[in-house]
């Protein structure tokens, strides 16, 4: 299991690592960003591989990878 | 609405972040352009040679004209076109730092033909990223001199035609015949597969500067969502479809792995 | 120890700058400069430098960016022609505060032209450096151990005020043989600043090369630092030098070759006891306005010789402001104006005596 972060406001929502993650586990969020964009979110971390296609993908840059033991604190 | 996760990532392993070799700027290009993604790859590599420190970044003027806001490194903006030459004045009064230009086709194909060929024919040890994305981008989208032939763009409206536009121009089969060039390699990124051969060329071009081979270019087929006119899935597609068959993928010269003519991963 | 040599001006001016610790040079054959890239060809080498011939004009001024900006003292040379094609490259110089030397050993033009002397490049020199509100300064030797000096000494000034420096003679001067007087070749200066790019960047900020600026304010903030510096250049490195009578009816104003040829001329016409004098800026940018006000309100006329339809005649109307008649004597086109030219327009325009209350 890996943890996928995609920094929301570097995001432009162009849908690249939407459309390549093999395991179709991210989408366009319909939260707007700073700049007025609709970013990629996870949909749950649980499916991520972390395979990274999602981060070669990026033309932004903005996805950060993590894997092995994760203190996951459910937030509100 | 997904729920909001709070991670503890200090013991955590890190599979992947933004190379350290990126500034924290974030980058002005289109959503979806693969500037991005070039420059993301650039910016691997330099921290995989460890070059960060001594490496000179040479800006050129289109989209990536912000390049030096973008590579954490030295860096200084050339005019249209001129970048090679900027870099050969610069890496002969620094043969130990690593120097390298990042331009397009309208820059280098166009107004810089020049200096690029006679930077390679001087065997010069530099390094060139070139972005073949067929169109003028930032200056809103006429044609370039890699534009296809009936390819709409803003000066080709009903388009480009060998009588008014002339021909495509492939770099890379053209320097291919100049004795002083060491690495030579057309990639693109319009998939992953290709996104991790791209990175491989960009590799080894470094590595021909650094071990002062000559002269090092990797032509990128890239998207332009906007001025093709394209979502950027389908800017990919297009570039598979369209681009690549006019743009071959293959290692011209490759002097760095001493496997000369054609290296291995060809398309 | 210093030797003492007869050498053209072109190879003097190369040697000069050699002298002066310069190590880079990127040039493209062109008449009458090119005993300049050639001598720098055979010498630099000896000295652990860089000669390099560039496709064109314009890859050469680029490269001497490119040299700059890693902190050499780094040249070129050219002709009126190839002085054309490196103006957007000085423009860049300028707008990203670089400092580098030019020399322009002019020729006939417009257009081809041919390769006989002119001075018609004096608007491009001292008004050049390609679009933008930047200028080269601009200095003119007029002897062959002038060229020799004066293309050290742009050096330093180029690097007092972070801009490109242009040394302004021409084909007479560039060819013509004097005896020249030589100092050792120094050591060059070291290639790090705080501003230069190069060497090991993981001890300090990296540095950024550029003249990309586009907030306007800062931008025009750039451009008030630059014109800064030439208010400063005006204080700190204005040079003239004036010759012959002291209570002169008649100030003669010329530079380069001109003066040489004026020198005589006003020999001549003192002797013949028409009261002249000669004043001959080096420097044409900053040029000697104050200087040439105070003569204009003391003198009856003034005599312009220059080898060029009339630049510099200009701004010696605009230092004189109408105070008294400033008259051109010219030729162009590869022509030469002769001493006995310009000795019988002195002798004419001293019997026409009225001059100031015309």
């Amino acid at each position: 299991m890996a943890i996928v972060i995609i920094d929301q406001d570097r995001c432009k929502g162009c849908g690249l690592c939407v459309a390549f993650c093999p395991k179709d586990n991210l989408q366009i969020g319909d939260q707007l960003n700073t700049a007025g964009l609709k970013p990629a979110v996870v949909k749950s971390q649980e499916n991520c591989t972390g395979c990274k296609i999602c981060a070669l993908m990026c033309p932004e840059a903005c996805i950060e990878i993590y894997r092995e033991t994760a203190e996951v604190v459910a937030g509100e | 609405m997904s729920e909001t996760t709070h991670i503890q990532l200090d013991n955590l392993q890190v599979i992947y972040k933004k190379p350290d070799a990126l500034t924290d700027t974030p980058m002005r290009y289109c959503p979806g352009c693969t500037h991005g993604i070039a420059h993301r790859l650039v910016a691997e590599v330099i921290d995989e040679l460890g070059i960060k420190h001594r490496t000179i970044t040479i800006a050129s003027v289109g989209c990536s004209v912000y390049a030096y806001e973008y590579f954490d490194t030295d860096a200084i903006q050339a005019a249209h076109g001129r970048a090679p030459a900027v870099a050969t004045g610069i890496k002969r009064v620094r043969p130990d730092n690593i120097v390298f230009t990042y331009q397009g086709d309208g820059d280098l194909a166009a107004i810089g033909l020049a200096e690029v060929l006679h930077a390679a024919s001087r065997a010069e040890n530099i390094t060139v990223i070139f972005i073949n994305n067929a169109v003028f981008g930032m200056t809103q989208g006429q044609m370039a001199p890699t534009t296809l032939l009936g390819q709409k763009t803003t000066t080709t409206p009903t388009g480009r035609s060998v009588e008014r536009g002339g021909h495509p121009i492939n770099i890379c089969e053209m320097m291919t015949c100049i004795p002083g060039v060491a690495y030579l390699a057309r990639e693109t990124m319009a998939a992953p597969k290709y996104v991790n051969r791209a990175k491989r060329s960009i590799k080894r071009a470094f590595e021909a500067q650094i071990r002062g081979l000559g002269f090092s270019l990797v032509e990128l087929v890239s998207s332009c969502p906007t001025w093709w006119g394209l979502r950027p899935l389908e800017a990919l597609k297009h570039i598979e479809e369209k681009m690549l068959p006019q743009y071959p993928l293959k290692v011209f010269v490759d002097k760095v792995s001493g496997a000369g003519e054609g290296g291995e991963g060809n398309a | 120890m210093s030797k003492r040599v007869l050498l053209r001006g072109n190879e003097a001016t190369a040697e000069g700058a050699i002298a002066a610790g310069c190590r880079f040079f990127f040039g493209y054959p062109i008449t009458p400069q090119n005993k300049i890239p050639e001598y720098m060809a055979q010498h630099l080498p000896e000295v652990g430098g860089v000669y390099l011939q560039a496709e064109s004009e314009l890859a050469a001024i680029n490269m001497v960016y490119g040299a700059a900006a890693a902190g050499a003292r780094v040249m070129t040379s050219s002709s009126s022609p190839g002085i054309s094609l490196m103006q957007e490259g000085l423009s860049y110089i300028v707008g990203a505060e670089v400092p580098c030397v030019v020399v322009n050993m002019v020729r006939g033009g417009p257009g081809l032209g041919n390769i006989g002397p002119a001075q018609s490049d004096y608007w491009l020199a001292t008004r050049g450096a390609g679009h933008g509100d930047g200028r080269c300064l601009t200095y003119a030797p007029y002897s062959v151990q002038e060229l020799y000096d004066w293309v050290g000494k742009a050096f330093e000034i180029a690097e007092r005020y972070r801009a490109p420096v242009m040394i302004l003679a021409d084909a007479i001067l560039a060819q013509m043989m004097e005896p020249c007087r030589l100092r050792p070749r120094a050591e060059p200066p070291p290639l790090d600043k705080p501003w230069t790019i190069g060497g090991d960047s993981s001890t300090r900020h990296r540095n950024i090369i550029n003249s990309l600026y586009v907030d306007h304010d800062e931008m025009e903030e750039v451009n008030r630092r630059i014109q800064a510096r030439y208010q400063q250049a005006m204080r700190d490195d204005l040079y003239y030098v004036e010759s012959g009578a002291d209570d002169p009816e008649i100030l003669v104003v010329a530079y380069g070759i001109s003066a040489r040829v004026c020198e005589t001329a006003v020999e001549r016409a003192n002797q013949a006891g028409v009261r002249c004098r000669l004043l001959r800026p080096i420097s044409l940018f900053p040029f000697p306005s104050a200087r040439l006000a105070e003569w204009a309100a003391q003198v009856r006329r003034i005599l312009v010789v220059e080898l060029s339809m009339g630049q510099f005649v200009e701004d010696v109307r605009l230092a004189v402001e109408g105070r008294c008649p400033v008259e051109l004597l010219n030729r162009t086109g590869g022509n030469v104006v002769t001493p006995e030219d310009v000795t019988t327009k002195l002798l004419d325009m001293a019997a026409e005596r009225p001059g100031r209350n015309e």
